[in-house]
């Protein structure tokens, strides 16, 4: 395979490079393949499914870009009955886990080929065989490791997230894993929000504590910890380490005159020494409707949280039910007649406050724009908002196809891509890019493989035309508006 | 003035300007241009068999795919009381289309396999079309399935669908037959009224880049007429049935070969679609001053009047054409 590409739901698919020496304990039928990272031109590469918790869902063989070069209709990875492979490939699976993990440190996150190497910590969730959302939190969980927190708003992210007593949501090989909790539709922004603060004080109360007792732990290791840039992985191992020395010192220290109670303060405080990510996702019916008051609110704030809206244009858990994410055109239920007004732009408001990260991405179209979007969202020291396009059971298409349907909106220009980063305008730098071409296809070339808009084609022929010539419009209006956005936003850029 | 008129499938038409089954007649605006461009009928659009078979399950899958599968979402979409499938919509639009032009409409169905698709045949007739053609198209893949089979299949089927219309039935043919004129004799006394020669297919091409199979649908080219030439040339004079000659007409030349070699009509898309539905009525006006030119009073005049029994040399039409387009060559290259 050239390269496992990030867009599959279900983490079933892993890859792994690692020492040739490490295959002598390998079992039969355990595939490998010297590795093609310029970066590990020593180790040997593998590939390896999870034959007992794949579901079936055929995305990935869709998704699979190596084709053979003697049947075309293979690819690198292909759909074949599971009971005849499951034993072989149980043990190859588990002798998979046992492979060192590849370190982050030193690893280049912006390329989809290295991103793919890191360890998911969202796992064999119970979403949709298929789902266009879990693939968005799956590359969360690679990129920020156990530093994510996660508010999570009520919705399907918040049942497949959290169908307790078991949950998607792992650990690493050290028993560290994200954070997650859920709270209601109305306050999630909120509750991230409220993460985001209690990080902060407790960063701020665990450096204040630091300075006072400076001298007990020595004054080196405070102002290494309290300097740390932590602005990589590499950085952020560095101070792991040094807040584990911090604790052992504190453990070491002979308690004496009330520092006691203090420096066991300081220690319960200090892995928020380590820099943190919070996340508060969700999906279109929180950020757009229900939740959007506060989601406003907490955009405003300007403080660092970062928004990840799983938008399936529709309340999808609840069962389908129109949102004002939903498209002009599309039925949903409340709107049975195709929905009569256009889609709310989240995204330009979001804009309209000058110092929100926004971005709106689609994986199944480009990859590596949603790479790049996620790594700037979560190095801006501020809020970002990213609006994931997510297809969905119900867009009503053969799931197997999302992918291709993400693409198709973007050619359409149904769903344009662009990030608007407000740190390069403070840099003097271009801070808005249009990241799609300009429509290359006709909208009902995209919207006629789902039978949220081909229901209505064939319900009421006449409206449907009606609304399609109007959504048509519309593309090369939003298109046109966009571009006249980003003139005026990267004038006078450096 | 010369006479254009025609007769086929029992219609008299002013003209053999037919349009074939195209997206051409897709929009009412466009079938009443054709009309005022002088077209004297006008073949629909396909209906097809997948379409009659698949659509509504296909529909029904993916509405109801995911329900009862959690207990907040029992379904995902709203009910709505009815749904207008395609063939149902197709159905209204051969009335709407009947209602828009006062030249004939032409209803076309495109399948294989008996069954209760065949159906639509009737709903095609109740509709309003004027006469049905019956779109004919097998690709053999089997090894198993012999000529005599598949043959048998096409049979069974235009005697099925006769048995479902009482209008005028043309059968839109492949050229890939064995024995054509025997093939041709058998669809008639099967039912056929006529014999339209002959289909152009969607052909596969493969893309280098994604090592994917595509369909392509190239329009047809003046030299694509002389296929079917040939062959109403060869069968107007020894089955008797009403031929329309469909790709390659892109000019008044054409339809006057197409006439002299023994059909009633030709069928045009491809030249209106490069050129515009104007090109029906310049052709006509071509048609016209040829035959004034060349003093033809009719078309029926010259109908057939250059099939293989009413030429000079019948063994032209035949094998030894092609040797003497060789010979021709060899003496080029001497």
């Amino acid at each position: 395979m050239r390269q496992m590409r990030p867009r599959l739901p279900h983490a079933v698919i892993r890859s792994k490079v690692y020492p040739p020496a490490l295959l002598a304990a390998a079992p039969a039928g355990f595939r490998s393949s010297p590795s093609r990272f310029k970066e590990f031109p020593d180790l040997i590469y593998t590939l390896q499914v999870a034959p007992e918790d794949c579901t079936g869902c055929g995305l990935c063989v869709e998704a699979c870009p190596a084709k053979n070069k003697r049947a075309a209709g293979r690819k690198a990875i292909n759909m074949v009955e599971q009971a005849p492979l499951r034993e072989v490939e149980r043990s190859s699976w588990e002798f998979f886990l046992t492979l060192p993990e590849t370190p982050r440190a030193g690893l280049h996150l912006g390329s989809i080929k290295n991103s793919q190497l890191l360890l998911p910590l969202f796992e064999f969730s119970g979403a949709c065989a298929g789902c266009g959302e879990t693939p968005y939190i799956k590359l969360v969980t690679q990129l920020f490791g156990d530093r994510t927190i996660i508010a999570n708003a009520t919705g399907c992210s918040s049942i497949y997230g959290g169908n307790l007593p078991t949950t998607p949501y792992t650990v690493d090989a050290a028993g560290r894993g994200p954070a997650w909790s859920n709270s209601l539709f109305e306050d999630n922004a909120e509750f991230g929000l409220g993460m985001r603060l209690a990080v902060d004080k407790q960063n701020e109360q665990a450096r204040e504590l630091l300075l006072r007792h400076a001298t007990t732990l020595g004054a080196d290791l405070v102002d290494a910890i309290l300097n740390a840039p932590q602005h990589d992985d590499a950085a952020i191992d560095a101070q792991r380490l040094r807040v584990a020395e911090l604790k052992a010192r504190i453990a070491a220290t002979a308690p004496h005159n009330g520092t006691r109670v203090e420096l066991g303060y300081l220690a319960s405080l200090a892995d928020a020494l380590v820099r943190k990510s919070v996340w508060i996702i969700g999906g279109d019916g929180w950020a757009y409707d229900i939740g959007f008051g506060g989601l406003d609110h907490v955009l405003a704030s300007g403080r660092n949280v970062n928004v990840l809206v799983l938008d399936t244009e529709v309340y999808s858990n609840t069962g389908g039910q129109s949102s004002k994410a939903t498209p002009l055109g599309a039925v949903a239920k409340f709107a049975a007649r195709g929905k009569a007004t256009p889609k709310k732009d989240l995204g330009m408001l979001a804009m309209a406050y000058g110092n929100v990260y926004v971005a709106r991405i689609a994986m199944g179209a480009d990859d590596q724009q949603t790479l790049r979007a996620m790594l700037e969202a979560e190095a801006y020291d501020g809020p970002s908002l990213i609006i994931a396009y997510s297809h969905c059971i119900a867009h009503g298409i053969d799931m197997r196809k999302g992918l291709e349907q993400q693409k198709l909106a973007v050619q359409s220009g149904a769903w344009s891509l662009y990030r608007y980063n407000p740190q390069l305008a403070l840099e003097g730098k271009a801070p808005f890019s249009i990241d799609s071409k300009p429509p290359s296809i006709p909208l009902e070339q995209y919207i006629y493989n789902e039978a949220r808009y081909r229901m209505l084609a064939q319900s009421d022929a006449e409206r449907a035309a009606q609304l399609l010539h109007q959504a048509q419009d519309a593309v090369a209006q939003r298109r046109q508006a966009l571009e006249a956005l980003a003139a005026q936003l990267n004038k006078g850029a450096l | 003035m010369n006479d254009l008129s025609t007769r086929y499938l029992g219609l008299t038409l002013k003209n053999p300007l037919v349009v074939s089954a195209s997206p051409l007649s897709k929009r009412l605006d466009r079938v009443r241009k054709l009309e005022e461009a002088g077209a004297s009928a006008i073949v629909l659009y396909s209906l097809f068999e997948e379409q009659i078979i698949n659509e509504s399950r296909a529909l029904d899958h993916y509405l109801s795919h995911g329900t009862e599968s959690y207990a907040e979402a029992l379904s995902y979409y709203p009910d709505l009381p009815h749904y207008n499938l395609e063939p149902d919509v197709y159905l209204e639009h051969l009335q709407r289309v009947k209602a828009a032009v006062a030249i004939p409409v032409i209803g076309s169905l495109n399948g294989v396999s008996r069954g209760h698709w065949t159906e639509y045949a009737a709903k095609i007739a109740q509709a309003g079309a004027d006469a049905l053609e019956l779109n004919l198209y097998y690709v053999p893949t089997d090894p198993d399935l012999d000529a005599f089979e598949i043959e048998q299949m096409y049979l069974d089927l235009v005697r099925e669908v006769r048995a479902h219309v009482h209008i005028p039935l043309a059968l839109k043919l492949s050229p890939f037959f064995s024995a054509l004129p025997a093939m041709a004799r058998q669809l008639v006394a099967a039912g056929a009224d006529g014999l339209v020669l002959f289909n152009r297919f969607y052909q596969p091409d493969i893309d280098l880049e994604q090592l994917t199979v595509v369909p392509t649908a190239h329009l047809s080219r003046a030299e694509d007429l002389l296929l079917p030439l040939r062959w109403i040339a060869i069968l107007s004079g020894r089955v008797a049935t009403d031929y329309a000659l469909t790709g390659g007409v892109h000019s008044a030349h054409d339809v006057l070969k197409a006439m002299m070699a023994g059909a009633k009509v030709t069928m045009l898309a491809s030249e209106l679609l490069a050129h515009g539905i104007g090109r029906l009525a310049a052709i006509e006006h071509d048609l016209r001053e040829w035959m004034e030119q060349h003093e033809y009073e009719s078309i029926a005049q010259m109908q057939g009047s250059m099939n293989q029994h009413a030429v000079a040399e019948p063994a032209a039409f035949e094998r030894a054409h092609y040797l003497r387009a060789l010979n021709t060559f060899d003496n080029r290259l001497l």
